[in-house]
C-alpha cells in the first residue's frame, strides 16, 4: 500500500505539534473526523482511514470506535483492505471483545482462499489474536493447511498450532502426526517451525514427549547437517549456518533426553561435536554454545561432557562481554550444587564479577559466592563479601548480610572471628539485617565466656561512635548492662582496655535512652541496661534510681512499665535486687529460635537463678517463690524447710516439650503426709501433670513423689506450693 | 520499538492485555530501559519475564521473553530484524519507521509469529516483502 497522502499529512501534523495540548488537540480533530467517515462507509478512502485511527492507537490513544470497521474491512474482497483490516484487528481486538467472534468465519474463508497471502494474512492474525472459541473453530483447517501447502503457509501454519497448543491444550492431539512429518521438509524455516511445535506438545503433554522420542535420530541428523555443511548463503549469521534453528533443535533434544538414557546416549556424539566445533568469537557462536552446554548439563551425558560444559562455561566467564559472563553465572549457579568442585576452580573470576558495575550482574556474582563459601575458602571469602557489602547497591544489602550471617555460622574457624564479623556487618549494614540476628548475637556472645571482656570492649567503642544502628545499639546495650563490670576494671587481654568511669558508661546508656534515634524496643534494651548496672556499679546507684523514676512517666507504656517494675525492685524488693539481675547463664540453643525466658525483640524478664533462697515465710503454705526454669538439664533445690527437699529436675524430651520431675524427700522424724503439688502456668504454655507416684513422705526416707509434668516450653512459671499436713 | 523520548514507534503484543495494562507496561518498560548505559549487559529482569533489549541510534528495540529463553538468541534475533529493515528501507532511519509503519508491521509478521521466531533467512524474507507490496 503506498503511503496514502492523507495518512502522511496526519502523521507530519501530529509530529508538529509542539506540546501534549496541540497534539491531543489535532488527534481529536483527525478521529472526529474518521468516525464521520466511517459512518458514510466511503468506500475508496476506508483503509486510509483505519490506518490513521491504527497510528492513532499506537501512540496510546483511545480507539475502539474502530472496532467494527475493522470487522467490515477484513470482509472486503480487497487485499489493501484486508491488509488494514487484519492489523486493525491484531493491535485493537483482543480475545475480551465481543468484536472478535465476528472475524472468525471471515477467518475461516480466508485460510481456503487461493491466495496465499490472503491465508498468511489470516494466519497471522488467527496466531496473534486468536481466543479459546476461535481456536477450536479453527484448528481442523490449521491441520489441513500443515499438511498439504506450500511451504510458505506450512511455516507461519505450523506457529499458528503453536498458538492454538497455548491457548486450548487438548488440541495438541490434533497436531502430532503433522508435526511429525514436517520434520523431514527441506526448507528451514519449516523445520524450525515444525521444531517450535513439538517443543510447545513435548512440554505439555509426557506422552507425546514419549512419542517424539523416537524423532531424536532425525533431529542429530538435521543439526549435524548443519553444523558440517558447508556455506549456506540463505541462513548463515556471521559465519554459522542458521543458528536459530540450532538452537531451537538443542532445546528440543534437552526436553527429549532429560531423565532418558538411551535419548542422551544418542545425542553425546552431536553435542561433543557441536560444543567444540562452533566457533565462539561472535555472539551467535556464543549463543549456540550457552545452548548446548545447557543440554548437556540436563540431560543425563557421560562425565567427559560435563566437564566440557564446564570448561566452556568457565571461558564465558572470562570473556569480555558482559552479556556472556551474566548468562555464564546465571547456569553455573544451577549446577553449583550437584557440581561443586568444577565450579570452584572459577570461583577466583565470580568474586571479581562482584565488583562490576551492573547491578544484575552483581546479584548473580553474589548468590554464586554465598554458594561457594566452604570451611576452607571462609576467611578470603568473607573478606570480599564484607567490602562488597560496604559498597553495594541497597537493594542487595540485606540478602548480602544473610548469607554473610549464615556462612559463618557453619564455617567460622574461631568464636573470635564470628563476632567480628558478625560486628562489622553490623557497623556496615545494620539497619537491613534480620530481626532474629539480635537474640542469635546474643546468645552467642553470652556462650563464649572467655570472650566476654573483648566483646564488651568492642561495643563500647562502637556505640559511642554511632548510635544509629538499631540492632547494635541493642546488643551493645545488653553486652554492657550483663558485663558492665568488665568494662570498669580497666584491662582486658584481647583488646586495649578503655579507661572509663561508671558515670561515663551511664552517660552512653542515657544518650541512647534519650537520643530519638533510638527506636522504642531499643530503649527498652537501654533501661534494662541501666538496671543491671546498678548491681554491677558501687558508686553511681542514686543516679541509676532516678533515671528509672523518670522513665516511670514516660508516655511509652512499655518503658513506663519496666521503669515501674525497677522502681519496685528499688523500694520494696530492693534485698532481691542482686539476684534478680545476676548474670545471665549460658543459654542453649533452641532449635524454635528462642532462647529461654527471653521473649524475642524485646523486653527481657527478670530471671532468677534457681536455689536462691526464698522470703522467708511462717506458713508453710503457699510459698509464693517464682522461678523461671531453663531447658537445660539441671537438678535444683528449690525448697528446703522443716527436713522437706523438693528437687527440680528438668529434661528435653522433644522440641516442643519438656519435662520436669520433681522429687521431694523427708528428713524429718515424721511422716508427711497429704503432700500435693500445685503447678500453675501461663497460658502460652501447656502443662499436663501427671499423677505422683504417692502422697505420703515416709520418715528419714528418700523415697521420692514423683511429679511429671510435660510443658509446651517458652516461658514458663510454676508455683510451687508443697501443702503439707 | 521506543524511541529515546518515550514515543512508542511499534508494539506488537503476543499476550493478552487490557489497554490501560499495555500502557502501563510501555511506561515501565521505557523507565528500565533508558536508564542503563553501555555498561550494562543487555538482559534485565522484569517483573516474572526478562526483557532482551538493543540500543540503535536512537530507537530501543526490547523482546520480552520467558526466563527460560536463551538470551543471546533472542539478541541475535533483533540484530537480524534491524538488518532486515535496514535492506527493505533501504538504510532506514528513524522517520522511515514512523511514516510507514504499517509496513514494519509487516516485517514484523513475517519474521515472529506467535512469540517465536519464524522465519531466519533475510533474503526469503525480504523476497516476500517485495512480492507483498507488489499487491497493494
Amino acid at each position: 500500500m503506498s503511503p496514502s497522502v492523507p495518512l502522511q499529512e496526519m502523521i507530519r501534523a501530529i509530529r508538529s505539534a509542539r506540546t501534549q495540548c496541540e497534539e491531543r488537540g489535532v488527534i481529536q480533530r483527525e478521529c472526529a473526523a474518521i468516525r464521520a467517515q466511517f459512518r458514510q462507509a466511503d468506500n475508496g478512502g476506508r483503509s486510509h482511514n483505519l490506518a490513521k485511527l491504527l497510528y492513532v492507537h499506537m501512540l496510546g490513544y483511545p480507539a475502539h470506535f474502530g472496532q467494527m470497521e475493522c470487522v467490515r474491512m477484513i470482509a472486503s474482497p480487497r487485499y489493501s483492505e484486508k491488509r488494514v483490516g487484519y492489523l486493525g484487528a491484531m493491535m485493537l481486538l483482543d480475545e475480551k471483545q465481543d468484536a472478535s467472534l465476528l472475524i472468525t468465519n471471515s477467518i475461516k474463508n480466508d485460510l481456503s482462499n487461493s491466495n496465499q497471502y490472503i491465508q498468511s494474512l489470516a494466519l497471522c492474525t488467527l496466531a496473534c489474536m486468536g481466543s479459546a472459541e476461535m481456536c477450536r473453530d479453527l484448528a481442523p483447517e490449521i491441520d489441513r493447511l500443515l499438511r498439504a501447502s506450500n511451504s510458505y503457509i506450512k511455516k507461519k501454519a505450523a506457529l499458528c498450532a503453536v498458538h492454538i497448543v497455548r491457548k486450548v491444550h487438548d488440541l495438541g492431539e490434533l497436531f502430532t502426526k503433522a508435526a511429525r512429518s514436517l520434520l523431514t521438509e527441506k526448507n528451514h524455516g519449516v523445520v524450525h517451525g515444525a521444531v517450535v511445535l513439538i517443543t510447545e506438545l513435548c512440554e505439555r503433554n509426557s506422552e507425546t514427549l514419549e512419542r517424539f522420542r523416537k524423532t531424536v535420530p532425525d533431529l542429530v541428523q538435521i543439526m549435524k547437517g548443519l553444523v558440517i555443511s558447508g556455506y549456506s548463503p540463505d541462513h548463515d549469521v556471521a559465519g554459522i549456518s542458521d543458528p536459530f534453528l540450532q538452537v531451537r533443535i538443542l532445546r528440543l533434544l534437552r526436553i527429549l533426553g532429560r531423565n532418558n538414557e538411551a535419548a542422551s546416549d544418542a545425542m553425546n556424539d552431536l553435542l561433543a561435536q557441536v560444543a567444540t566445533n562452533t566457533d565462539s568469537t561472535k555472539t551467535v557462536g556464543n549463543a549456540v554454545l550457552y545452548e548446548t552446554v545447557l543440554t548437556v548439563l540436563d540431560i543425563k551425558s557421560e562425565s567427559g561432557l560435563r566437564v566440557l560444559a564446564v570448561n566452556i562455561l568457565g571461558r564465558f566467564l572470562l570473556n569480555n562481554d558482559r552479556n556472556i559472563r551474566y548468562i555464564a553465572m546465571t547456569s553455573l549457579q544451577k549446577i553449583v550444587g550437584t557440581d561443586h568442585n568444577a565450579v570452584q576452580r572459577h570461583r577466583g573470576t565470580i568474586v571479581d564479577c562482584l565488583k562490576d558495575q551492573d547491578a544484575s550482574v552483581k546479584r548473580r556474582a553474589l548468590e554464586l559466592s554465598l554458594a561457594l563459601v566452604s570451611a576452607s575458602n571462609i576467611r578470603s571469602m568473607m573478606k570480599e563479601l564484607l567490602s562488597f557489602l560496604s559498597s553495594c547497591p541497597p537493594e542487595l544489602r540485606s540478602q548480602t548480610a544473610s548469607g554473610i550471617f549464615n556462612a559463618a555460622e557453619r564455617y567460622a574457624p574461631s568464636q573470635r572471628w564470628h563476632i567480628d564479623t558478625i560486628l562489622h556487618v553490623l557497623t556496615t549494614a545494620g539497619g537491613d539485617v534480620r530481626d532474629e540476628t539480635v537474640p542469635n548475637l546474643i546468645q552467642l556472645i553470652t556462650n563464649t565466656s572467655e570472650l566476654h571482656c573483648y566483646t564488651v570492649h568492642k561495643l563500647y567503642r562502637a556505640l559511642l561512635s554511632d548510635i544509629s544502628q538499631q540492632p547494635l545499639v541493642q546488643v551493645a546495650c545488653w553486652c554492657i548492662g550483663e558485663y558492665g563490670d568488665l568494662l570498669l576494671t580497666g584491662e582486658c587481654q584481647e583488646t586495649e582496655p578503655v579507661q572509663v568511669t561508671e558515670d561515663y558508661v551511664l552517660d552512653v546508656l542515657e544518650t541512647v535512652l534519650q537520643s530519638h534515634m533510638s527506636s522504642p524496643s531499643t530503649r527498652g534494651f537501654a533501661l534494662t541496661a541501666t538496671m543491671k548496672l546498678s548491681t554491677r556499679i558501687t558508686e553511681n546507684v542514686d543516679r541509676i534510681r532516678s533515671i528509672v523514676s523518670i522513665y516511670g512517666s514516660c508516655i511509652d507504656v512499655e518503658l513506663q512499665q519496666r521503669a515501674v517494675e525497677y522502681n519496685a525492685l528499688f523500694k520494696k524488693y530492693d534485698h532481691m535486687r542482686a539476684a534478680v539481675l545476676e548474670r545471665m547463664p549460658v543459654i542453649e540453643k533452641n532449635s524454635q529460635g528462642h532462647t529461654n525466658g527471653e521473649t524475642i525483640k524485646e523486653s527481657q524478664t527478670v530471671k532468677v537463678k534457681p536455689g536462691e533462697p526464698q522470703q522467708p515465710a511462717n506458713q508453710v503454705q503457699a510459698n509464693a517463690a517464682f522461678y523461671t526454669v531453663f531447658s537445660i538439664v539441671a537438678t535444683v533445690t528449690v525448697y528446703e524447710k522443716d527436713g522437706v527437699t523438693v528437687t527440680l529436675s528438668c529434661e528435653k524430651q522433644s522440641d516442643s516439650g519438656l519435662t520436669v520431675t520433681l522429687t521431694a524427700s523427708n528428713s524429718t522424724e515424721s511422716d508427711i503426709r497429704g503432700f500435693t503439688l500445685q503447678a500453675a502456668v501461663p497460658k502460652s504454655v501447656q502443662l499436663h501433670m501427671k499423677a505422683p507416684s504417692g502422697d505420703s513422705l515416709p520418715a528419714r526416707g528418700t523415697a521420692k513423689l514423683v511429679f511429671t509434668f510435660a510443658d509446651m516450653s517458652e516461658v514458663y512459671e510454676t508455683k510451687v506450693s508443697p501443702v503439707t499436713s | 520499538m521506543l524511541g529515546t523520548t518515550g514515543k512508542t514507534r511499534l508494539a506488537k503484543w503476543y499476550m493478552q492485555f487490557d489497554d490501560d495494562e499495555k500502557q502501563k507496561l510501555i511506561e515501565e518498560v521505557h523507565a528500565v530501559v533508558t536508564v542503563r548505559d553501555a555498561k550494562h549487559t543487555n538482559f534485565v529482569e522484569f517483573r516474572n519475564f526478562k526483557i532482551i533489549y538493543r540500543r540503535y541510534a536512537g530507537l530501543y528495540f526490547c523482546i520480552c521473553v520467558d526466563v527460560t529463553d536463551n538470551n543471546l538468541a533472542y539478541l541475535e534475533g533483533i540484530h537480524n530484524f534491524v538488518e532486515v529493515l535496514n535492506e527493505y528501507f533501504h538504510n532506514v532511519c528513524e522517520l522511515d519507521l514512523v511514516f510507514n509503519f504499517y509496513k514494519v508491521y509487516t516485517v514484523v509478521d513475517e519474521m515472529f509469529l506467535a512469540g517465536e521466531i519464524r522465519e531466519t533467512s533475510q533474503t526469503k524474507v525480504l523476497k516476500q516483502l517485495l512480492m507483498l507490496q507488489s499487491l497493494e
